[in-house]
């Protein structure tokens, strides 16, 4: 399905890093479903294009070295972001990306390394969270079948953030099981409270450990439930 | 670093002194050591006209050792079937390249890294695994996929647990980092590995046929560029420590083990495809066994040209390494490029950009020889032409092991009453432990990057990716590539020649089941001493066993590995001529699964000729049998063609939901796996007249020769059946049914599906 | 740029670990592994990463320096703690 607005196809920035290997796959699946061609965003970059939206894709940016995005997080772009973000510029984080926006404080919380010790490739099931963000409101007691592939996705945070996540509104998404309950069998990683994924105070920055681009085609996978927060992204802009 | 270098007068260098060879006792040591006879020593005399230096030794040494030279597998590599239609590229570049769709091509080769892995398994691994990777995108093509062949000894040995964990890990870590989807593999656990594993990776990549990129060192005066890592002391004559046996004595030898960098790597493959893209090279080849060395001579032999290096110009990790350890070291993810001085700025904007370091190293001469100097003294002066032309051939002596006195059908007979001894469910379960479920590695591994994965190792067979590419022809936009591996090594030990061919076919199977055409091979061609007249004959009868397969299916072979030496003790392992195969269908959304996920009517397709053996099974494998004895089963070549083309067939007019090859344990064991991952349960009961025959322990545990278990979509049955009709030499039967059931129910036994699950899903992997 | 071990310059040590109240499983599995295979009497087991840097250090400035590396980049203040020592 294809997107084009009255003001046009929306610019998005696809911020890459060196490491960063899922910057294919989203750009593929937003061209493919949407019509809309990421503008690739090199890390040195100390100014942003005039965009709408940012997109911080998956992979292994500088190798996982120090701490899974810590390094990108200093990347002389992240300080044209944070100033994007802080005006209210909305930004979706997969995998990597969501690392490198908790690394950076444009998120709460860390994501460490998963309890099992073990990389894990996985189809998941998620259920959003309930909150006033465009995530939590469209995709409302859906059931989403996406998978995750890491080795450091289990999301933490202290009991005092925890319960301001909660309170706000902010878990965009759980890992869930068939029956869409939050349980430990569903937890593939040990993250507090079966957390997926997060929204900013504001709403408007996604961070997510699953990785919706690799669920936009039946035939991948069996599910294309990632178009619908692929969707939801721009709809928060659109 | 300054663009612009020339040679120095080198007839002004004074060289360093030459090596002693009139000490007796320590020049017979430093020929050992090197793994140089005196036949190989009196050559290098001759070639250089007078005594070698130690540098020239260990280069001598290191390209002329088994493995870099294939001295030993040469004279019977040139009877393998390398070409077809489709054939861009054959065997002697980095990778074999054959045509996909259009101009859309796919490069990929297969490579061993066994002797590593075994001393230190999860860098051996992890290595591996980027050498293979380097040599893909090397030639300009993308990795799309990663495989790979792990061989172990017995799960209960002591050394295999932490082998299996490690060598996983290292595996995963690497291909995931990097980015590229591990989609396939096998595993298997044999006493003849016990004392060495294997390490069989391959990469698929795509490629425009056009734009395939060969490492040439051409055009005198042209700069040779140094790029990636520094080099440091790691894996000095890794070359020539795979190409010996282990012995227990020598299990110190961690210092030869190089450490990977999938980070390094990932910088290298994207600044690789950039530069080849924007046609900023003139040659390129990546540094792996032997390092420097290798890749200078290679290029330079590629050429016919010569070159001139200067070491004092190689980034160093450690300080004062001598030319010797310079020219050997196995550091990785570094790479040689040759370029036209013109062109350095703008090949070090793309390095800069992916913050790769490069220095000039040297110059392309005219001269024919390779020579180099360090700190100020000539270490190597070497022509360039003998190092290939003149290495080391041998036809070294064969002798075919004597045949098994045991006849088929008497063995057959044997087993059976050992099967009803122990108790068939008995055996069922051992068959579904050994195997067992891949899941525990297969989860460690991305499958899923580059969303172009359709059946991955979840679905157990053959891999299916979705390959959406510009260069392909525009009438195929579900285009397919169909990846695999296989082997059995349990055949191979008992006759080499037919395990050599039954590997091709097991892959061509595979590959057929998931509706693919087999379009070539690469392999991994795993052996143990050639010095051992036996083993030497073995690898000559599995390299015609494989060349047969070839021909017969019409696949050529374009590329390949080989490695030699896989021996402990004096105990060579069982030979393991690994395939891998690529195949294509047009339109992957039709590519079955080797699993079924509903309840559903099942079907054989087997050859009329067929005839169940435990030669080499799986069942005499666990009752302890030495797998010397009986036969495998035979192969019937038209019905093999003919079941394959048939496949095709229905698979390609939408008819089939699953379908898998029948392998290891029979068709009891085949048809629980494809259930195993679910709650269904199986009734199986085979109406084939010409199974009738045989004993039912015959009938679900031997093996068979081409065969396979399908479901086939609802409503289909009728027009299946009629396809199935003009079959001459095969026949199609109903078999069974999945359904909703706790047990499998197979002939006259009932076993639990409970346990069936567990035994499948609780060993080590 | 002063050399190492220069009066210019000074060596610290950075170590960085898991806040207690995270779950570390990388020292529970060494922990529990180590008890499993005999070793008797490890009561506890903690995993840190120990960082040496070597800074330009001519008027003192090296301590502060080191400080707020560690804190602003070598360790993640929502999971970790640190402890800087000069050597």
């Amino acid at each position: 399905m294809k997107r084009i607005t009255a003001t046009g196809v929306p610019r998005i920035g696809l911020i890459e890093f060196p490491g960063s290997n899922c910057d294919r796959d989203c750009a593929d699946a937003f061209w493919r479903h949407f019509g809309i061609k990421l503008q690739p965003v090199w890390h040195t970059e100390r100014v942003l294009p005039n965009l709408d939206a940012v997109l911080l894709p998956g992979g292994f940016s500088y190798g996982d070295y120090l701490r899974s995005g810590a390094l990108a997080a200093h990347s002389p772009i992240m300080a044209a972001v944070k100033s994007f973000v802080a005006s209210g510029g909305p930004a979706l984080g997969i995998c990597n990306g969501f690392q490198v926006l908790t690394e950076s404080h444009l998120l709460p919380g860390a994501l460490l390394r998963n309890q099992g010790r073990k990389f894990i490739c996985k189809a998941v099931d998620l259920m959003a969270g309930s909150g006033e963000s465009v995530y939590c409101r469209s995709l409302a007691s859906r059931r989403l079948r996406v998978p995750i592939a890491h080795g450091e996705g289990r999301y933490h945070i202290d009991n005092d953030g925890l319960q301001r996540l909660r309170d706000n509104g902010q878990v965009a998404f759980r890992y869930v099981d068939q029956n869409g309950a939050a349980t430990a069998d569903a937890n593939p990683n040990g993250a507090l409270d079966n957390i997926a994924g997060i929204v900013s105070e504001n709403g408007r920055v996604l961070g997510l450990m699953p990785h919706p681009e690799r669920a936009t085609d039946l035939l991948i996978g069996g599910s294309a439930d990632g178009l619908a927060i692929l969707e939801s992204f721009l709809t928060s802009f659109m | 670093m300054n663009s612009s270098f020339s040679a120095p007068e080198l007839s002004k260098l004074p060289r360093p002194d030459l090596i002693d060879d009139k000490d007796g006792a320590s020049f017979t040591a430093l020929l050992r050591k090197h793994k140089i006879s005196s036949d190989e020593y009196a050559k290098i005399l001759d070639i250089l006209g007078r005594r070698p230096t130690l540098a020239e030794l260990g280069i001598f040494s290191a390209m002329w050792s088994e493995h870099c030279s294939y001295k030993s597998s040469r004279v019977h590599l040139k009877r393998f079937p390398t070409e077809g239609p489709d054939v861009v590229v054959g065997p002697g570049e980095n990778a074999g390249v054959v045509r996909l769709s259009g101009k859309l091509c796919l490069a990929f080769k297969m490579e061993s890294h066994n002797h590593p892995s075994y001393i230190e398994p999860y860098q051996g691994a992890a290595t591996g695994v980027g050498g293979i990777l380097r040599d893909v995108f090397c030639m300009g093509a993308r990795p799309i996929a990663n495989l790979n062949a792990l061989r172990f000894g017995l799960r209960t040995h002591k050394r295999t647990p932490h082998l299996v964990e490690n060598v996983v890990k290292g595996i995963g870590d690497y291909g995931n980092c990097v980015g590229v989807p591990t989609v396939a593999g096998n595993i298997s656990f044999d006493a003849s590995y016990n004392g060495n594993c294997l390490v069989n990776a391959m990469t698929v990549g795509v490629i425009h046929e056009d734009r395939i990129f060969k490492g040439y060192a051409s055009g005198r005066g042209n700069l040779v560029i140094y790029l990636g890592s520094a080099t440091g002391r790691d894996g000095i004559h890794g070359a020539s420590m795979a190409s010996g046996s282990f012995a227990t004595k020598d299990a110190n030898e961690r210092s030869t083990v190089q450490v990977g960098d999938p980070f390094t790597e990932k910088l290298l493959l994207e600044a690789t495809l950039e530069v080849l893209e924007k046609g900023l090279v003139v040659g390129l080849q990546d540094m792996g066994a032997a390092g420097l060395t290798s890749s200078a001579f290679e290029m330079a032999g590629r050429a016919g040209n010569g070159l001139f290096m200067d070491l004092d110009h190689v980034p160093v990790r450690t300080a004062a390494m001598s030319a010797y350890e310079l020219l050997l070291s196995e550091s990785q993810e570094r790479m040689l490029m040759v370029i036209e001085p013109h062109r350095w700025d703008e090949l070090k904007a793309v390095l800069d950009k992916w913050q790769l370091a490069c220095t000039v190293i040297g110059v392309v001469t005219d001269t024919g020889r390779v020579q180099i100097q360090h700190q100020g003294q000539l270490e190597v002066d070497v022509p360039v032409a003998p190092m290939t032309d003149a290495a080391p051939k041998y036809e070294r002596p064969m002798k075919p092991r004597a045949k098994p006195e045991v006849d088929g059908s008497s063995y057959n007979k044997m087993v059976s009453d050992l099967v009803l001894q122990r108790g068939p469910e008995a055996l069922l379960l051992a068959t579904l432990r050994d195997t067992g479920d891949k899941e525990k590695v297969y989860r460690q591994y991305d499958h899923h990057i580059g969303t172009q994965t359709v059946l991955g190792p979840e679905e157990q067979g053959a891999a299916a990716l979705w390959v959406r590419s510009e260069w392909a022809d525009p009438s195929e936009p579900f285009l397919g590539m169909i990846a695999v591996a296989a082997c059995n090594e349990r055949y191979n030990r008992l006759d080499a020649y037919h395990g050599g061919a039954h590997a091709v076919l097991k892959a061509a199977r595979s590959v057929a089941a998931a509706g693919g055409k087999p379009l070539a091979i690469t392999d991994c061609l795993n052996y143990g001493n050639p010095e051992d007249p036996a083993v030497m004959a073995d690898f000559s009868a599995g390299v015609d066993g494989i060349s047969e397969a070839c021909r017969e299916l019409a696949v050529p072979v374009v590329s390949g590995n080989v490695s030699l030496y896989n021996e402990t003790d004096g105990e060579s392992i069982a030979p393991t001529p690994m395939i891998g195969m690529v195949g294509k269908i047009s339109d992957v959304r039709l590519s079955p699964a080797a699993t079924v996920k509903q309840p559903t009517q099942l079907f054989l397709l087997y050859p009329k000729s067929v005839k169940p053996e435990f030669g080499g099974s799986l069942a005499a494998k666990l009752l302890d049998q030495n797998g010397r004895q009986g036969v495998a089963p035979a192969i019937d070549w038209l019905a093999e063609k003919e079941s394959m083309n048939f496949l095709r067939e229905v698979i390609n007019n939408d008819l089939v939901a699953a379908c898998r090859d029948v392998g290891d344990g029979g068709i009891v064991t085949t048809a629980v796996k494809m259930i195993a991952k679910t709650d269904l349960g199986l009734t199986l009961r085979l109406q084939a007249k010409e199974l009738a025959g045989f004993s039912e322990i015959e009938r679900y545990l031997g093996e068979l020769g081409g065969s396979y278990l399908l479901a086939i979509k609802p409503g289909a049955e009728s027009k299946a059946l009629q396809l199935a009709a003009s079959l001459r030499y095969n026949a199609v039967v109903q078999a069974g049914q999945v359904e909703v059931s706790s047990v499998v129910s197979w002939g006259p036994w009932t076993t639990p599906l409970q346990l069936c699950q567990h035994a499948f899903t609780s060993s080590l992997v | 740029m002063a050399s190492v071990g220069s009066p210019d310059s000074s060596e610290f040590e950075v170590v960085v670990q898991l806040k207690p109240e995270v779950l570390d499983p990388e020292a529970r599995a060494i922990q529990e592994t180590l008890a499993r295979i005999g070793y008797d009497g490890v009561r506890s087991v903690q995993v840190s990463k120990r960082y040496i840097l070597t800074v330009d250090d001519k008027s003192g400035q090296g301590a502060a320096l080191v400080e707020s590396v560690a804190r602003e980049f070598l360790a993640n203040p929502v999971s970790e703690t640190f402890q800087v020592r000069k050597l």
